[in-house]
């Protein structure tokens, strides 16, 4: 019990932290370009560090280290694929979105574009991405603290979702993204710093060498040399591999096509600090990428992870906590009590943060995209347009509280896959022949971002996942025919063949001398947007 | 600088046709590409290359280096290695082949607004 009530008083601390936070930072702004991009006056290490706290989710902390805990070096893979992805942010879009765009991802389309059609089509992406991304988290959220706090009651449950809903509801509506920003900031920290503890005295269990950590944790799961090789996870079948594959693209597609991590480049003055915020973020991710193999692997090494242990239950997601407390001295101790509690209000400050630029990315796309140019056509004061954009903050934290009540038996990382997934079928096709191709104009944009969503979608819900398998989500019907779970490696290339056919087959003289702006834009930064001056 | 409206973008600056036919934005554009184009080949197919590995090349990849260390362990190391380089290479790159020439094109574009107002 001790441990439970030192985990509350911890969890009570990260939310009045960053509850004070929010306040401090709510009153130095207020105007459109503070509430969306937090008056672009951030350093490139600050947003390196924002982008950080919004990517590195829960489904990483838990997540990866858990899958390694039970997959050995296949769980590694994922965060192979989630880090390598950050070069195409880095080579092929940050700076030239921080120069072409304003607000939202649509801005950067719509620049050469028909307005209507295309924000409402990016928009709408956005939305899908951002909800599947938010329903992951709250769900992971309302499992996470229930296990952590030893209520296991749906009423616990539902209210832990409604709480963390209304918790980022606040962040955006008060801080905007100058407050999600530095919540962001802090939960870097303060995962850094947690994950850089447990680490270290992981390793000191094992004398600091990996090979003894890797040769105790293949004796300990039982399963010796299988569990360091690739295989134990997808390698079964033919199908299997084939299904990896597919998630392999989809990760290493899909971070520089999630509209939250994009709209963070515009937090910042100009593209060379865009870069270095990208600099910044592969170095911090990495490094934690690597810790979590650490994790991962001391958990498989220290902890019970067979059939039935508590690890093993959680999907790998309580192996994190776990093993703090079994460094910490193990349970019953003092030092266990405390580290499990860190651990635990850690990764309760990873999910705070992650939904509040989730529903900060949603809400803005809303009025700015929707409403503010598909529906007043533009006729809108600055005030008016962001006050809309907290309503609809509102009402998406509502949305998403209500759809992740009934979502709890779905499975986190199928849906932060999926995420990836639309972001790489939908986005990154429109955005990179946005960038790259002159001949691309409003159809093939229009086709691309459908396309991309609707296979992407689509296939998933014929996919094993949803039906036709012991373990979908409805295992009791079957109208699955696509055999992978994984709908990356079909639905990217749909998305780039119809932004290609699309683009082929309409012409649009005004896209293509527009185009001439757009990329003197992009690459110089002429006439790009300014950073606010205090 | 976007419209608003519904319709199409309106008429862009001309001061963006005369920076997009100069000569030096030419070659800001051609050093930009030179590096990125081919840099995201390569690690897009050294990322390719070790996804099916992983799953195609299994005898090799679980062969033993040293102590219970594996192919496999070092090649995903060295994914973070080169992730780490390749970024270090392209800040360096660009700070000094793409940097100096943005800014110059950048204060053409401002110059030629401040004299325009």
């Amino acid at each position: 019990m001790e441990a439970e009530n030192l985990t509350r008083i911890l969890f009570v601390g990260v939310v009045l932290l960053t509850v004070g936070i929010t306040f401090w930072a709510s009153r130095q702004s207020s105007g459109a370009s503070n509430f969306y991009a937090g008056g672009r006056n951030f350093s490139g290490f600050q947003n390196g560090m924002a982008i950080s706290g919004d990517y590195m989710s829960a489904a990483s902390f838990l997540g990866i280290s858990g899958a390694i805990a039970l997959a050995g070096y296949d769980g590694f893979l994922y965060s192979i694929g989630f880090l390598v992805a950050w070069l195409v942010a880095l080579l092929l879009v940050a700076e030239l979105l921080r120069n072409s765009g304003k607000y939202t991802m649509a801005d950067q389309l719509a620049f050469r574009m028909r307005q209507t059609p295309v924000r409402t089509a990016a928009s709408t992406s956005t939305v899908v991405v951002s909800i599947f991304y938010l329903l992951a988290q709250m769900v992971g959220a309302g499992s996470l603290v229930s296990l952590l706090l030893g209520v296991s009651s749906e009423t616990a449950k539902n209210l832990t979702i409604t709480s963390v809903g209304l918790l980022m509801i606040f962040y955006v509506v008060v801080g905007g993204m100058r407050g999600t920003t530095w919540v962001q900031i802090v939960k870097a920290v303060l995962l850094m710093t947690g994950t850089i503890l447990i680490t270290v005295l992981v390793l000191a269990k094992f004398h600091f060498n990996i090979s003894d950590l890797l040769g105790s944790a293949a004796a300990n799961t039982g399963k010796g040399d299988a569990f360091l090789q690739p295989g134990l996870k997808y390698g079964g079948t033919a199908t299997s591999k084939i299904d990896f594959i597919s998630l392999a693209l989809a990760l290493v597609l899909g971070t520089a096509g999630l509209p939250h991590i994009l709209i963070r480049f515009y937090t910042v003055p100009t593209a060379k600090a865009a870069r270095t915020s990208v600099m910044w973020a592969i170095g911090l991710i990495g490094a934690f990428y690597l810790m979590t193999l650490v994790l991962g692997f001391g958990a498989a090494a220290l902890l019970d992870t067979g059939e039935g242990s508590a690890v093993a239950n959680s999907g790998g997601n309580l192996a994190s906590p776990l093993l703090a407390e079994a460094v910490g001295g193990g349970a019953g101790t003092t030092g266990g009590a405390i580290l499990l509690a860190l651990v635990s209000a850690v990764a309760f400050a990873t999910i705070l943060a992650v939904v509040a630029g989730l529903t900060l990315t949603s809400a803005s796309s809303v009025a700015h995209d929707l409403y503010a140019t598909v529906f007043k056509k533009g006729d809108v004061g600055e005030k008016e347009e962001v006050r809309v954009a907290r309503i609809s903050a509102f009402v998406i934290g509502g949305v998403a509280i209500a759809l992740s009540i009934p979502a709890q038996k779905v499975n986190i990382a199928f849906l932060v896959a999926l995420a990836f997934a639309v972001a790489a079928s939908a986005n990154l096709p429109s955005l990179l022949f946005n960038l790259f191709w002159r001949g691309f104009n409003t159809r093939g944009a229009v086709w691309a971002i459908y396309g991309g969503l609707i296979s992407a979608v689509g296939l998933v819900f014929f996919s094993p996942t949803v039906s036709g398998a012991p373990t979908a989500m409805f295992a009791n019907h079957d109208w699955q025919w696509f055999p992978l779970s994984n709908p990356g490696i079909v639905s990217i290339p749909l998305g780039f063949l119809f932004g290609y056919l699309g683009s082929v087959t309409s012409k649009e003289p005004n896209a293509d001398e527009k185009f001439i702006e757009l990329e003197v834009r992009a690459l110089t930064g002429a006439g790009s947007e300014k950073a606010v001056v205090h | 600088m976007t419209t608003t409206e519904s319709g199409p973008a309106a008429r862009h600056d001309p001061v963006y046709d005369e920076i997009f036919d100069s000569a030096e934005f030419k070659d800001l554009r051609r050093r930009y590409q030179k590096f990125v184009f081919p840099a995201s080949v390569f690690f897009l197919g050294w990322y390719g290359l070790y996804v099916l590995a992983s799953n195609y090349a299994h005898g090799f990849m679980s062969h033993t280096l040293v102590g219970n260390i594996n192919v496999a362990l070092v090649w995903g190391l060295l994914q973070f290695v080169t992730t780490f380089l390749i970024a270090y290479l392209y800040a360096r790159y660009s700070s000094t082949h793409i940097d100096p020439a943005a800014r110059r094109l950048e204060k053409k574009y401002d110059d030629h607004m401040r004299g325009g107002l």
